[in-house]
């Protein structure tokens, strides 16, 4: 159970990063963050105690293999985060380019 | 198991770093640092399939990050309400926190999943799909509608990339265009 609360409390420090902070980046940085949490709740939830790699072999026979669902799920996670990441960081890049600072409290009149 | 409570809280502290240092460059390489002991993990945790795409991925995000930062840094700013701010955020995420300890009386014990949907595809997976590896077994084959969805999010993701950095659209005759907006 202590291995849940401490992966809560990293996905806690992403949150507090991305409500806190005032940087672009460090937002980002704070979405980065949270989001390697949840893989890595995923994954805990699927271990199993001396559990062996679902990956068969062709010598000999694998009683405990750990659940092999939820890694499945966050195989497919962990991609999709690489495309999010890169789309925030291309947005990051582009207002960088148009107001001259990553501060979003700066960033206040639209310009077309 | 003492080596994932080392790695988590080597993750923690190396998270903490990443919020709180004032350099941008040595954030990102600190988030840097919490991916790659997040790939180590998952080899502890016995998913070697996820660890590799963790390790690859990890150090695409690095590229990207570092291209977007370097030469890039800029001074933080506190002023404004920082007590008051930061006095709100902590209340909500402790709240959250308190929530979610309550949350975690009701999962299974750590080390004994339920596997109720996981025991059919160990159990059939080799026979069924002919592949010695269940997850690739399961994102290819059982859930390979998953794996074609990601793909569109991943192609969706780069058409967004695309248009976002792709510094202006088709001209109209006759229009005049800014110095700024000219494609470089």
């Amino acid at each position: 159970m202590l291995v849940y609360l401490l992966c809560l409390l990293l996905f806690s420090i992403g949150i507090y990063c991305i409500l806190r902070k005032r940087n672009i980046i460090k937002i980002i940085v704070g979405v980065i963050i949270s989001e390697y949490a949840v893989n890595m709740f995923f994954v805990l939830v699927a271990y199993r105690m001396e559990g062996r790699s679902p990956v068969f072999s062709p010598e000999s026979q694998i009683e405990n293999m750990v659940d092999a669902l939820p890694q499945a799920v966050v195989l497919t996670a962990i991609v999709i985060g690489l495309a999010t990441t890169a789309l925030l960081i291309a947005l990051a890049m582009r207002i960088y380019d148009k107001y001259g600072t990553f501060d979003i409290t700066k960033i206040r009149e639209l310009r077309g | 198991m003492l080596e994932l409570y080392i790695l988590l809280i080597f993750m923690i502290v190396a998270a903490v770093v990443a919020v709180e240092i004032k350099d941008l460059l040595s954030s990102v390489v600190a988030v840097g640092a919490v991916g790659l002991a997040l790939s180590i993990a998952f080899l502890v945790l016995k998913a070697p399939d996820v660890a590799i795409t963790q390790l690859v991925v990890e150090i695409l995000c690095l590229i990207i990050l570092i291209r977007a930062t370097l030469r890039k840094d800029l001074p933080f700013s506190t002023s404004g309400r920082w007590f008051l701010n930061t006095l709100i955020t902590v209340i909500f995420i402790s709240l959250f926190l308190m929530v979610a300890a309550k949350c975690f009386k009701d999962l299974p014990e750590f080390g004994y999943p339920t596997m109720k949907v996981a025991s059919t595809y160990l159990k059939e997976g080799f026979e069924k799909t002919g592949a010695a590896n269940i997850v690739a077994s399961v994102i290819l084959d059982y859930r390979a509608y998953d794996t074609l969805g990601e793909a569109t999010v991943l192609f969706t993701a780069v058409i967004g990339v695309l248009a976002i950095v792709r510094r202006i659209g088709r001209k109209k005759v006759g229009e005049k265009v800014r110095d700024e907006d000219e494609p470089r």
